[in-house]
C-alpha cells in the first residue's frame, strides 16, 4: 500500500512536543506517554530475557555441559522465564499499544484513571527492580513455575524476592486492567455503541477481566509460598496436611489464562491489520468480539492439563481434558474469520501485514499442538519435553510476539509521527518468521523423540545434536530479526518522512486525529455515525472522508 | 467517593471494624479447637462473612447503583466458584492412600 508523504508543515503541539524534560515525563498522566515509558521499559526487560535465552542455547548448541553447570542453568531458564512472561509478556501490547490506543479508539480523551494509569507504570517499574536485584545476587532456580515442594521446602535460591517483585508487577496489571474496563465502559464517544467498537477493543476488554479476576490469584499463591518457607504453615507439605498439587492448581488458575492475557490483545492487533490491509468490513464482526469474551471465560476451565501427569485425579483429568476442547472452539472462530474476511479482499503485503500472516501460521500451529497436548494420552508421552517447549513458544512468541511486532508496525506512524522504511521491516518481518521457525520447529521434533526440558547436558542422547544446532542457529536469526525493527524504528524518529493523520487510510477513531496525536487525543469530541471497518465506504469512488466532529 | 454510591454513616463503619475483629478472634479461637473434619469448614464460614462485610461496607457494594459494580462482583463470585468447583473435581475423586 502506497504511503502518501504529505507537503510539509509547520509541526503542530501534540503530546510529545507539548512539555519538555524528564519530570514531564515521569509525572506523566497522558496514556500516551505512559505507553512510550512502558515500551521502553518493557523493551530492556525483552533484552535481558532475550539474554538468558541466548545463553541457553549457546549451552544446547554442543550434547555436554560444557558452558554452564546444571546450576547456572536451572537459573538461567527460570530468569528467562521469569522475565519474559511477567516483565514482556504480559504488558506487552496491553501496557503499550493498549494504553496508547484503548482512549482514542473509543473516542475518550485518556483512561478513566490517568494517576492510576502512572502508577500501574510504577508498581512495574519497582517490581522490575526487584526482579533485577534478584537476578544480580544470585537469581531463582526453580522455573518460572515455583513448584512445591522444591519451592518452597529444598531450594535455597531467591524464590521469596522474585515472588515479591512479581507479586508487586501482578499489581500494576491488575490496575491496567481495571483502567481498561471502567473506560471502556463509561468513556465511549456519543455514537461509540458496544456493537461499533473496534475488534481491539472488544480483545482488550476480555484481556482486562482476565487481568482483573486472575491476577488476585497468583499474588495470593506467591504469598502462600513465602508463608510456607518462613513459617513452615503446611499449605502445600502432606506431613502438615497440605498438598503440593494445590500450588499447581492456584499457581495454573492464573498462569494458564495468563497465556489469554498475551494472545487476546495480539489477537485485536491482527484483526485491525487483517481488515485494514484487506480493505474489508471484518467477517462476522459478532462472532469475533464475543469470541474474546468466550477465550476469557474458557480460559478460566482448563487450568489442569498442565497437570495431568503430576498425580491428580484421573476423572478430574477428564473432565479438564474435554474442557480444554472447548476453547479451541473460540480460537477457531477467530481464525476462520479472518481467513474469510481475506478471502476476495484486496491484500496489501505491507510490513504489518506480514506480521499478522506470521501470526496466523504460527498461531495455528501453537494452537493446534495444543489440541495435541489436552488429550491424556499424548499428553503423557511428550509432558516435560521440547514438544511443549515448541507449542508454548508458538503461542507466546510466534502468536503475542508477532502481534505486537505486528501492531508496532502498524501504529508507528501514528505513535511517533514518522514513517519506518517499508522495505527494511518486510525484510525484518521475513528474518523473524523464518528465524523463529528454524528455532522452534526442530523442537517439535526434538520433544517428540523424547528429549526433555530443562536438562543442560544430553551427552547421552548425541543423536540430539543436530536439530539443537538447528535451533541455536534459528535463535541467532531471530535475535537479528528482533534487532533490526529498534533500530529502524529508532533511525526513522529522527529521519523518517513525517507521516500523514492515516497514512494507511485505515477505519477508527485513532486515524481521524493528528499523527502524532495532542494531548486530549481530538480537537473536539468525536461521533460516530459509522459502522466498525467501513472499508468499502473509505474505498468508494469519490468517497468524502467521514466527518468526525459534531 | 463516587456519586452513584451512597457512604453510611461512621459509626456503621466502626460497627463493621468490631465485627471484623470478633471475626478474627473466633477464627483464632477456633484454630485451639479439635473440630475434626469441620475444621476448615468453620475457618472459611467465618472468613467469607469477614469479606462479605468488607465487600459490602468498605467497598461500597451496599447501595451501589452501578450495574458495573454489581457485574464486576457478580464476576468475581462466578471466577471464584470456578476456582473452588474445578479444584474439587480432583480432591473429590483422587485415589488417596
Amino acid at each position: 500500500m502506497s504511503m502518501p508523504t504529505p507537503m510539509p508543515q509547520p509541526e503542530r503541539e501534540n503530546y510529545l512536543n507539548k512539555e519538555y524534560g524528564v519530570w514531564s515525563w515521569l509525572l506523566t498522566t497522558d496514556h500516551k506517554r505512559i505507553a512510550l515509558l512502558y515500551l521502553l521499559s518493557i523493551t530492556f526487560f525483552f533484552f535481558i530475557g532475550g539474554f538468558f535465552a541466548l545463553l541457553i542455547r549457546l549451552e544446547l548448541l554442543t550434547p555436554a555441559g560444557d558452558l554452564v553447570q546444571a546450576d547456572t542453568y536451572n537459573k538461567l531458564f527460570t530468569m528467562h522465564g521469569m522475565v519474559m512472561v511477567f516483565f514482556f509478556l504480559i504488558p506487552s501490547i496491553p501496557a503499550v499499544l493498549g494504553n496508547f490506543l484503548v482512549p482514542m479508539m473509543i473516542g475518550a480523551k485518556d483512561l478513566a484513571f490517568p494517576r492510576v494509569n502512572l502508577l500501574s507504570w510504577y508498581l512495574y517499574i519497582i517490581g522490575g527492580v526487584m526482579m533485577l536485584h534478584c537476578m544480580l545476587t544470585g537469581g531463582v532456580d526453580t522455573g518460572w513455575t515455583f513448584y512445591a515442594p522444591f519451592a518452597t521446602n529444598f531450594t535455597n535460591t531467591k524464590i521469596v524476592e522474585a515472588g515479591l517483585a512479581i507479586f508487586v508487577a501482578g499489581f500494576s496489571s491488575i490496575l491496567t486492567g481495571l483502567n481498561f474496563v471502567v473506560t471502556i465502559h463509561r468513556m465511549r464517544a456519543p455514537g461509540m455503541t458496544w456493537s461499533r467498537l473496534p475488534l481491539f477493543i472488544w480483545a482488550h476488554y476480555a484481556t482486562s477481566i482476565i487481568q482483573l479476576l486472575g491476577t488476585p490469584v497468583i499474588a495470593v499463591t506467591i504469598v502462600l509460598v513465602a508463608a510456607e518457607r518462613a513459617l513452615h504453615l503446611g499449605i502445600f507439605d502432606p506431613k502438615l496436611g497440605g498438598d503440593p498439587l494445590l500450588f499447581q492448581h492456584l499457581f495454573w488458575f492464573y498462569s494458564h489464562p495468563a497465556v489469554y492475557i498475551m494472545i487476546l490483545p495480539a489477537m485485536g492487533v491482527v484483526t485491525e491489520i487483517i481488515a485494514c490491509f484487506s480493505r474489508k468490513r471484518i467477517f462476522g464482526y459478532s462472532f469475533v468480539a464475543f469470541s474474546s469474551i468466550a477465550i476469557a471465560v474458557f480460559g478460566f476451565l482448563v487450568w489442569a492439563h498442565h497437570m495431568f501427569v503430576a498425580g491428580m485425579s484421573v476423572y478430574a483429568a477428564l473432565v479438564f481434558s474435554l474442557l480444554s476442547y472447548a476453547v479451541a472452539v473460540p480460537s477457531a472462530i477467530k481464525v476462520f474469520n479472518w481467513t474469510a474476511t481475506l478471502y476476495k479482499g484486496s491484500i496489501h503485503y505491507d510490513a504489518p501485514m506480514l506480521y499478522a500472516f506470521g501470526f496466523l501460521g504460527l498461531f495455528t500451529i501453537g494452537g493446534l499442538t495444543g489440541l495435541f497436548l489436552a488429550a491424556l494420552g499424548i499428553d503423557v508421552h511428550v509432558t516435560d519435553t521440547y514438544f511443549v517447549v515448541a507449542h508454548f513458544h508458538y503461542i507466546m512468541v510466534g502468536g503475542a510476539v508477532m502481534g505486537y511486532l505486528g501492531g508496532m508496525h502498524f501504529w508507528w506512524p501514528k505513535i511517533s509521527g514518522r514513517l519506518y522504511p517499508e522495505g527494511w521491516a518486510r525484510l525484518a518481518a521475513l528474518i523473524v518468521f523464518i528465524g523463529f521457525n528454524l528455532t522452534f520447529f526442530p523442537q517439535f521434533i526434538l520433544g517428540y523423540m523424547g528429549m526433555p526440558r530443562r536438562y543442560y547436558d544430553y551427552s547421552h542422547m548425541p543423536e540430539f545434536q543436530v536439530l539443537n544446532v538447528l535451533s541455536t542457529a534459528g535463535a541467532t536469526v531471530l535475535g537479528v530479526g528482533y534487532l533490526l525493527p529498534m533500530i529502524y524504528f529508532l533511525w526513522s524518529m529522527r529521519y523518517g518522512k513525517p507521516a500523514s493523520d492515516n497514512p494507511w487510510n485505515a477505519a477508527g477513531l485513532e486515524w481521524k486525529t493528528a499523527s502524532p496525536p495532542p494531548t486530549f487525543n481530538f480537537d473536539e469530541e468525536p461521533v460516530v455515525t459509522w459502522e466498525a471497518y467501513n472499508y468499502e465506504e473509505l474505498d468508494a469512488p469519490h468517497s468524502e472522508e467521514v466527518p468526525v466532529g459534531r | 467517593m463516587s456519586e452513584h454510591s451512597k457512604s453510611s454513616p461512621l459509626p456503621t463503619y466502626f460497627a463493621v471494624f468490631f465485627a471484623l475483629l470478633v471475626g478474627t478472634a473466633l477464627t483464632v479461637y477456633a484454630a485451639t479447637l479439635d473440630l475434626g473434619k469441620y475444621n476448615a469448614a468453620v475457618a472459611l464460614t467465618i472468613a467469607s462473612v469477614k469479606a462479605t462485610l468488607v465487600a459490602l461496607f468498605f467497598m461500597h457494594v451496599k447501595g451501589a447503583s452501578e450495574k458495573l459494580t454489581k457485574l464486576v462482583v457478580i464476576a468475581a463470585l462466578f471466577f471464584l466458584l470456578l476456582l473452588l468447583g474445578l479444584t474439587m473435581t480432583d480432591y473429590a475423586t483422587r485415589l488417596w492412600s
